[in-house]
């Protein structure tokens, strides 16, 4: 497949909050790199120019009218995008630090796994494993905690680079969590008997802004994110039973 | 005792006239007051019946009945806080699927806009032409 994303109802969806800084640049380089591909930004209520930098670089920007956090915000784009019939959607980050080279990659291990999600990682064969030392700990707790409970191995459980298929978008399009949603999510897919792999990607360090992850923040992500995982397996039956067996990532490159 | 008694009383009294006081000024919503005001009559009768205070006192092997009061009070004030807990929650989430719904909404009336200014703008050149 020489230009594997030019397939009909791809979307590229940007969460940003306060990325005045870098969405323009990311919205510029997703077009270059991926062109006719349609991207739409899903502003948080920020409170500089995100909005007007997504669209003079050429996005949609869907403006939501109240600040939800990360989990609200790409909820709404998966509503909109599952609204407008779209097929696929994979989600980059507004800071740059998802390359948008790596987008065929997901979207190839969507189209030929039969996976309902793919999780682009930077632990698989990863190029530029950038990561700050907490959130590299951070990582490392969570992909131990998650390894029995999804019945295999995690290597990036935290990626925000993730792109799934119509049948996960219409699951997140009705139920997400919403605070820090990637790690629950992933637990929501298992217990609904969906799979997901992981893909090798590139991850780059911020490309501007900062970010609004301080020590405190991460206790309390922390704390969240335990206490949402537990929720998650309370609240649905388990099902593991269409989890491929093997504890390795389906994705071999 | 008595004189603590006393100021259960007083203050019983005091949170039903603020209560009762909000929910005329329409400061609570009435379904939002039935908790509070359940809570503070709950007080009053208890201030008012020490030989009972006495027994669950006994009852529960606590030497001094002052603590018994304190006590039932945090315990009512608890669920109290645990069903505005639910309230807040339930009001939270609405307020996400309301606020994503306005933005979608936008959305597409911006599109609409959009495509229908374009064909206006088509639909003018094409009668100068």
């Amino acid at each position: 497949m020489n230009e594997p994303w030019k397939v009909d109802g791809l979307l590229l969806l940007v969460p940003a909050y306060n990325e005045e800084a870098t969405v323009g640049q990311v919205v510029r380089e997703i077009q270059q790199t991926l062109p006719g591909v349609p991207v739409l930004v899903v502003d948080d209520c920020s409170a500089d120019g995100t909005r007007d930098a997504a669209r003079q670089a050429g996005a949609q920007v869907l403006s939501l009218p109240h600040h939800l956090g990360l989990g609200g915000c790409v909820q709404a784009g998966y509503k909109l995008a599952c609204e407008l019939g779209y097929q696929y959607v994979i989600r980059l980050d507004a800071d740059g630090q998802h390359d948008p080279r790596d987008v065929p990659r997901i979207l190839q291990a969507l189209l030929e796994s039969g996976c309902e999600m793919a999780i682009g990682s930077r632990y698989i064969d990863g190029e530029h494993d950038y990561a700050s030392p907490l959130r590299a700990l951070g990582i490392k707790f969570f992909r131990l905690l998650l390894r029995p409970i999804l019945g295999k191995v995690v290597r990036d459980p935290t990626s925000g680079f993730v792109g799934v298929n119509r049948t996960a978008l219409e699951l997140f399009a009705r139920s997400f969590p919403l605070e820090y949603p990637e790690i629950e999510a992933l637990v929501v897919l298992q217990r609904k008997a969906f799979r997901f792999v992981e893909v090798p990607c590139r991850f780059r360090p911020r490309q501007g802004g900062k970010s609004s992850i301080t020590t405190l923040r991460a206790f309390y992500y922390l704390i969240h994110v335990l206490l949402g995982v537990f929720v998650n397996v309370l609240r649905y039956p388990s099902g593991r039973k269409r989890q491929k067996p093997s504890g390795e990532p389906l994705w071999n490159a | 005792m008595e004189r603590l008694m006393d100021l259960l009383t007083g203050v019983s009294l005091v949170l039903i006239a603020a209560i009762l006081v909000s929910v005329r000024r329409a400061h609570i919503r009435v379904e939002y007051s039935v908790s509070w005001l359940a809570a503070a009559v709950t007080l009053l009768i208890l201030s008012r019946c020490e030989g009972f205070l006495m027994s669950l006192a006994r009852w529960l092997g606590v030497g001094e009945p002052p603590v018994v009061i304190l006590l039932l009070g945090a315990g009512i004030f608890l669920i109290v806080f645990f069903r505005f807990s639910l309230i807040i929650s339930e009001l939270k989430d609405a307020n996400v699927a309301l606020t994503q719904r306005v933005a979608i909404l936008e959305y597409k009336l911006e599109t609409l806009c959009e495509q229908q200014t374009g064909q206006g703008q088509k639909q003018a050149g094409d009668v100068r032409y």
